[in-house]
């Protein structure tokens, strides 16, 4: 028997990894890892509270996250071939003609 | 006493917590998207503890396979070197140290507070097909429709971006 807590303890620890990820990291694909990262914490504490709650509904709202998580993936991926094809880099500390 | 459910789900948090902290260490990408593929196994197997095999099984399928193989494919195809070393703003360091320690701080709070939670059983709530089928196409038929649409445009947007650019001249031919 493992309590509620320990669950939403390892759900926010790995996304606190993504944020940092998503923070510290100057390579794009690295970056994207990070929000994936972030999209399984939150994964993680959907399923401990269906299970706590013994509502089913809290599974079926993983399915639509990862749904989300694999256009979002498609997207970004997509977006990064066409920066990268123009830019021929991936570093976004080079990609900053929106900067001031 | 320390049963074996404790024992499993530290197993497997171990597991996820090191991927995770290894993907942030790791200079490469590709080392990066292989510990990515160690936390979501590690995330399966929680999900099996917590009775959700549909839940695990499309989380090896999905996530572990079909999304990281995209993202390793695309590191190959734009042949994605060492991550460059940059200097860090001031302003994450001045926000994130203390943001970090508030973080931590609130954690063990909630782990010392709320430590007497119930706890979740084992396979306390059956997630097979025959259970998550029924409540997915009757109670979740819209948002399951929408989604549908939204993976169309994703597809679409994903094909259009991809494509080369139609504006491109032709190169003149040698002999004209």
């Amino acid at each position: 028997m493992v309590p509620l807590s320990y669950y939403l303890v390892l759900s926010g620890i790995l996304f606190a990894c993504g944020v940092t990820g998503f923070l510290i990291k100057r390579n794009i694909i690295t970056i994207f890892m990070s929000i994936e990262l972030m999209l399984n914490g939150v994964n993680l504490s959907f399923v401990a509270f269906a299970a706590h709650w013994h509502a089913l509904a809290g599974q079926v709202f993983v399915f639509f996250v990862m749904v989300v998580a694999a256009a979002e993936a498609a997207v970004g991926l997509a977006i990064i071939i066409a920066v990268y094809r123009t830019r021929e880099t991936l570093n976004v500390d080079q990609v900053n003609l929106l900067k001031l | 006493m320390i049963s074996v459910h404790l024992i499993l789900f530290l197993a497997f948090a171990a597991v996820a917590v090191a991927g995770a902290i290894n993907l942030l260490a790791q200079t490469h990408p590709i080392n990066s998207a292989l510990s990515l593929i160690a936390v979501m196994a590690a995330l399966a197997g929680e999900y099996l503890l917590l009775g959700a095999e549909f839940v695990a099984a499309v989380q090896v399928i999905v996530y572990a396979g079909a999304i990281m193989v995209l993202f390793v494919f695309v590191i190959m195809l734009l042949n994605a070197g060492v991550e460059e070393h940059t200097q860090g703003s001031r302003v994450a360091v001045l926000f994130g140290i203390p943001g970090m320690l508030l973080g931590s701080l609130l954690v063990a709070w909630v782990l010392l507070r709320h430590s007497g939670t119930e706890a979740v059983a084992a396979g306390a709530l059956p997630g097979s097909p025959t259970t998550i089928g029924p409540l997915l196409f009757h109670e979740f038929l819209l948002p399951f429709e929408i989604t549908s649409i939204l993976i169309l445009i994703a597809i679409m947007g994903a094909v259009v971006l991809a494509s080369k650019p139609p504006s491109s001249p032709v190169p003149p031919r040698k002999g004209d």
